[in-house]
This record gives C-alpha cells, structure tokens and sequence, in this order.
C-alpha cells in the first residue's frame, strides 16, 4: 500500500485545489441542485452540523479517531481484486473491484455512518435515527451506535423489512428499534418521511443519521467526504497495480453515496469516464423502475432539489427494483449537476440483467454481490464489451449478498420454473 | 398589469377587521379534494358561514413530511380521488370572493412542477390570496419571491420554538402578510394542550418585526383557540377540522360537523379578546396592519 492510501482520513480533509472546493456553495447548491427545503424546524439543526463537520474535518483529533475506527473496525483500507475470470467471461476491458464488501457490517455504508455517529457524539446528541432500505445502512448504524453507546432508532418501510428480514434482526441483535412504515408505498420513500417527521420533533436531542448522498444541505456535502475515502483508495490502488488511471468507473446508483464516494476523487481526471448505473426495474418504459436519472425530472424531494420520480403535478411516483437499497424514486444532487454537466453518465439497469450479473460475480470470482452491487457489476460489463481489451474499469462494489441470498432463490426458482 | 398589493399583504384587512373587533383572527385549515372536491367546498364554506376570518386550502401531496397521521390520510385519500394541481385551483376560485382570504398551503414541489410564475399566476387568476409554503425556507425561495411580488401574492414563511434569532429575521423579511408560528417541535395532530413554547416564540417574533403572528399546530377546541388568542394575532386550526370530515358518516355530516367546530372556536377567539390576554400579561393584539 502506498502512502495515500495509509492516510486514510484523506477522505475528508478539505483540499483547496480539490474538485470540492467550489462545490457545493455555502447553501448546499451544486448548481441549480441541492440546496435545503425543509421546515424551518430543522433549519436551526442543519446549520449546527454543517458547522460541526466543517470544524472536525480540520481538527487533528476528529481525523486521528475517524482514521483509527476506519482501520481497527471498519478493516480500511478495502482490497483492489482484480477480476480476471469475470473479465474473461465478459470479453472486453479488464474489470478491478473495490472491495466494499469487506467492510465490517458488509458495505461501504459503515464509511459514512462511523463519521457521522461521531459528530453526533460531538454535538451530544444521544439519540440516533435513520432510514433504511436493504437494510444495509440500518445495521451500519446500529452498529456504530451500540460502538459508542447511542441509543438508536430504524425507520424502515413494512415491504423491506419483509424482503430483507435477515437485516431486521441484526438490527435487533444491536440493540436497535426497527420501526416498519405503514405509509405511502412502504418502502425507503416512507421511511424517509418518518425519519423526517421524527427529526422535527425530536431534534434537540436527536440526530438523523442520512444514510446516502442527498437530503437537504450538508448531507449531500458530509456522506459525499465521508465516502470520498473509496475513491482515495482506489485511485491509488489502480495505479499501483497497472500503472495508469481505469478509463472508467462504474458505481450503482440509488440515493448515489457509493457512487459520489468512489466518483469524487476522479472528477479531475479528464480521462476517466464515470458511470453511474440505476435501478432499470421491469425497464424504464415500463414505469416499473428506480430511474430517476434516466426516467425523471428535477424536482424537490426530502430536502433538495434534484432529479426525482414524479408524476405531471409534482406527486412523487413509486418507484421499483428488485433491489431495496436501489429502490427510491430520488438521487442525490450532486449527481445530478454531474449529469446536466455531462461528466457522468447515468444508465437504468434491469433487474434481470442485475440478477445475470449477480450469479456471474459468484461463480467467476467466488463473490456474492448484494443487488444493488450487481447492477454495477452489470452495467460495466456492457461497457467493458464497448471499451474492448485494452481498458480497465474499476467498479465500486458497494456491498454484500449474504442479505439476498433469499431473494436470489426466489428469483432463480422463478428463473428456471423449478 | 400586477395587481396593487397592500404592503401589509392581502390579509390585512381581514386582521385588521379582527384587530378593530378586539380580538385575534381564526385561520382555518382544510384540503382541496377531500372528502370530495365538492365536500372540499362545502366544508370551506361551513367554516366560512361560521366566521372564519382566513381560509387555507391544502395541496394533497404524496410526502407530507410536516403533517401527523390525520392530514396525511385526508392528503392519500384526496390523491387517490385523482385531485390534480388544477382541481386546487378550482377550490380556490369556488370559494373565494367573500371577503375572507384564501391562502394556498402547499409543499414546494407541486409548485415548482407547475411552474412557479404560472402558478403565482393562476392562483391570483382564481382569486387566491398568496401561499403558506412550509418545507421551503425562504433562502431558496427566489423564484416564489420574484413570482409573488409580479402577481400580488401575500407569502408566508414559517418559524419554529428552535428558530434563532437570526432566522426569524431572515424569515420575517420575507413574509408578507403573516408570519406563521409553529407552537410545538412536531407534525400537525391535534393535542391535548396548547404548547408551553408558543407564548415565548410569540413574544421573541414581535421583538424583531410587526408582521402579525399566527400560531397553529395542535389547537383543537374553543378553549384552546381561546387561550392562543389570548397571546396571538390568529389561531390556526388544521387536523380538529380534517378530523371532523374523516369521523363523519357522511360528506354533509361531516360538512355539518366542520361549521359546529368552526362556530366553537370562532366563539373562542372572540371569548378571548379581553380575558386571557390581559390575565396572562402577554402584550394585547396590536395593529396587523403595520407596513402601511
Ligand atoms: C450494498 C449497497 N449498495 C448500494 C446501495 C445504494 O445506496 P447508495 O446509492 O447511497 O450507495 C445500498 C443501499 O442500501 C447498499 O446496501
């Protein structure tokens, strides 16, 4: 490992020739992106953890114990692997894979959850809260708070904590309380509003831990840099491997915090195309999908302004995946401003083609893949058939499988008419 | 071609009229669309008929992030009733006209969909009298500000009991027309007593600007209108009201029940005008009419 990637709190420290040190503005815009739209209940909560986390992304102590839980808990830095036999079967450019899988609680969700649980600790709030889809960011946070001895609560829509009933009891186990959301479509959307709802009349004493790169200003700013450490990584880890930086990069895309994670580091390079990869549901020109980028319009949900689902009066419409982390009609505003600027390209991936790409990664590489995960894998696949053999792709693998292992039977069974 | 704006805003001459009476204004809350588009109108009228001095209609939006259990089910039920932006509109211009205000209260989203100057502009078309938005805080607000100002919109923004001072400054800035309180840390519902923090947040906004001050969430009887109007400039009633269409067996029993409410706190803030706010030492209603 090189030295940049040793440092691991690199991640956050604020760089003044960086891509982040225009983006976003004092209020949260990138763009005509983000920003904050909320009541104003919260306004008086958000500018206190904006300020926290700008003093403790400058503050020595803050970094030494963010980089030491990375290291001694979370098992920083993640491993490159080079996969050859799924390069091999997909014909086309070499594919790496960054290894989020590894993390402890089995995603880069932890990245951004250990940074956050840790400023709430410094703002002395002893009450966590947050959403979850697949689950995933509500046991990383759970995690953290049974760590540093907050009490924590899971807002999770009713339709995921039966499809990820696994994660459900892990949240358990740490001691959390997983409230199911009865509203609306039952799922991450939902559980947003509850958490939000909660926020508003808790916020003394509480904070919301956001799980992806969106919401109202800072979340997009503070995952955004808790993240960046994924892209930190890899960058350097690709070019100690072969020398050269990737010609792409391929993340999933659902709120977009592992892709913002992985992306941001690459934003200068010129020559590195970034790919971020949707939820294509049935297909996009079904309405059955989690495309926001692909199939929605900019517009105003959870806090910010962005590309979203939405019907001709601004109703949010439902969104659909076979992946619950995926399956969330919003995206966070950054990624927004990188595809109206044309520096990423966003692409929907069906659940079919994920689920392809899902048994590929297991029988090639020996690697279960959670589905969000899998429709990166999938979507650089197609690409890597575009790019040819001279290219490498680093793909972001955000998470896991072991969550999915009971939708994959389902899927297959269905799959084959066993 | 905009309409003349009294700098005090479009409500003004109804708290003024309240103000000339001695007593606070009542601002009643429902949505458009439920429990029918015409029950909408009905109800509106009830609470009209029963003295009402301002009306707010509700846009049903799918992520009602600021509202409890009874204003979320009304806003699900008049979506899936097929309520479209345009439907809101057109419950504006039914029951606006009587001299009583009719403010729009909607999350940001709807709007922006529309389009904001083109809503700004069908909303004064109809007869609407401004907006209550209560997800968009004012610093992204340009747009409705510029759109507000061209058609004659009156625009009111919120503040909290964590508001500091600095924001109400920023908020009241903006506002024209009233400036709305929200007396408890929470989502809409009805609750048992009024809040302990809206008398102090009451007070902390009158030191920093002349806008009247409405006071709303949880207020649901005559004598909890009557105790905020013993400290504020008007009560907000929402979910009390809603809740009385969603009990009902029927729309008219319903829309019956909804003027008996109205006729209840309508007593109450008038009940209130001497007693309670000279009993609680809380300053007496002053002038709404401040900007002139
Ligand atoms: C493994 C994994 N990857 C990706 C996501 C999608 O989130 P984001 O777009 O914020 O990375 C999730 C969300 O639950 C996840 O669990």
């Amino acid at each position: 490992m090189t030295g940049a990637v040793t440092a691991a709190v690199d991640g956050i420290e604020p760089d003044p020739a960086g891509p982040d040190a225009a983006l976003p503005d004092d209020f949260g815009h990138f763009g005509r992106y983000g920003g904050r739209f909320v009541p104003e209940a919260l306004v008086p909560a958000l500018d206190q953890l904006a300020e926290v986390f700008q003093t403790a992304r400058r503050d020595p102590a803050f970094l030494a114990e963010l980089d030491h839980l990375r290291r001694t808990y979370a098992g920083r830095p993640t491993a490159l692997t080079d996969a050859r036999r799924l390069t091999a079967e997909t014909g086309g450019a070499r594919l790496l894979l960054k290894r989020e899988d590894l993390n402890h609680t089995g995603s880069h969700k932890i990245n951004n959850v250990l940074g956050q649980a840790l400023l709430a600790v410094r703002m002395g709030k002893q009450r966590v809260i947050a959403e979850t889809g697949a689950g995933q960011h509500g046991v990383a946070t759970a995690t953290a708070c049974a760590l540093m001895g907050l009490d924590c609560v899971v807002y999770m829509g009713e339709e995921d904590t039966q499809r990820q009933a696994l994660n459900v009891a892990r949240m358990d186990l740490l001691g959390a309380e997983v409230i199911p959301v009865r509203t609306g479509s039952r799922t991450l959307k939902d559980a947003i509003n509850e958490a939000l709802r909660d926020w508003v009349a808790n916020v003394d004493d509480t904070h919301y831990l956001l799980g992806t790169a969106a919401g109202p200003h800072p979340f997009p700013l503070m995952v955004r840099e808790f993240q960046r450490i994924v892209g930190v990584e890899a960058r350097q880890q690709v070019l100690d491997l072969t020398g050269r930086l990737p010609d792409a990069v391929c993340a999933c895309v659902g709120g977009g915090s592992n892709a913002i994670g992985i992306f941001h580091p690459f934003v200068p390079d010129a020559g590195v195309r970034l790919y971020g990869y949707e939820a294509g549901g049935d297909g996009v020109s079904t309405g059955r999908h989690a495309s926001s980028i692909s199939g929605g319009a900019p517009g105003v949900l959870h806090g910010t302004r962005s590309y979203l689902l939405q019907d001709e009066d601004g109703q949010t419409v439902a969104s659909h995946s076979i992946s619950a982390g995926l399956d969330y009609p919003g995206v966070g505003p950054e990624h927004a401003y990188l595809h109206d600027t044309g520096r990423a390209t966003y692409e929907p991936v069906t659940d079919a083609e994920a689920m392809t790409a899902f048994r590929a990664l297991a029988r090639t590489e020996g690697i279960v893949p959670a589905i969000e995960s899998a429709h990166a894998i999938a979507g650089a696949q197609r690409l890597a058939r575009e790019l040819g053999p001279d290219a490498t792709i680093l793909i972001n693998l955000s998470g896991r499988g072991d969550k999915d292992v009971a939708t994959a039977i389902a899927y297959f069974d269905l799959d084959t008419g066993a | 071609m905009p309409d003349v704006v009294p700098a005090a805003g479009n409500v003004a001459p109804a708290f003024e009229r309240a103000r000339s009476e001695g007593r606070s204004a009542l601002v009643g809350y429902l949505p458009a669309g439920f429990p029918t588009a015409d029950g909408a109108v009905d109800a509106i009228h009830a609470m009209i008929d029963a003295g009402v001095d301002v009306v707010e209609v509700g846009l049903p939006y799918s992520d009602p992030v600021m509202d409890g259990p009874t204003v979320q089910r009304a806003a699900e039920i008049a979506l899936d009733r097929g309520t479209k932006t345009r439907d809101v509109l057109a419950t504006v211009a039914a029951v606006a006209g009587r001299s009583v205000p009719v403010l729009v209260m909607t999350y940001w989203n709807p709007v922006e969909r529309y389009g904001v100057e083109r809503f700004a502009r069908d909303l004064a078309d109809a007869g609407g009298a401004g907006l209550i938005t209560p997800d968009l805080p004012p610093d992204d607000a340009g747009d409705w500000l510029a759109a507000s100002d061209q058609h004659g919109l009156d625009r009111v923004f919120l503040v909290s009991p964590s508001s500091t001072d600095a924001r109400i400054d920023i908020v009241a800035a903006a506002c024209r027309g009233f400036l709305y309180a929200t007396a408890v840390m929470g989502v809409t519902g009805a609750r048992g007593a009024p809040s302990a923090a809206a008398p102090v947040l009451v007070q902390r906004v009158r030191a920093r600007t002349d806008l009247p001050v409405a006071v709303g969430l949880g207020v649901s009887d005559g004598a909890q209108a009557a105790t905020v109007a013993g400290f504020a400039d008007a009560v907000i009633v929402g979910s009390a009201l809603v809740r009385r269409l969603l009990d009902a067996d029927t729309v008219a029993s319903g829309v019956a029940a909804v003027g008996r409410l109205a006729d209840e706190l309508a007593a109450g803030v008038r009940s209130a005008g001497e007693g309670s706010a000279d009993r609680s030492g809380t300053p007496p209603a002053r002038s709404a009419v401040v900007q002139a």
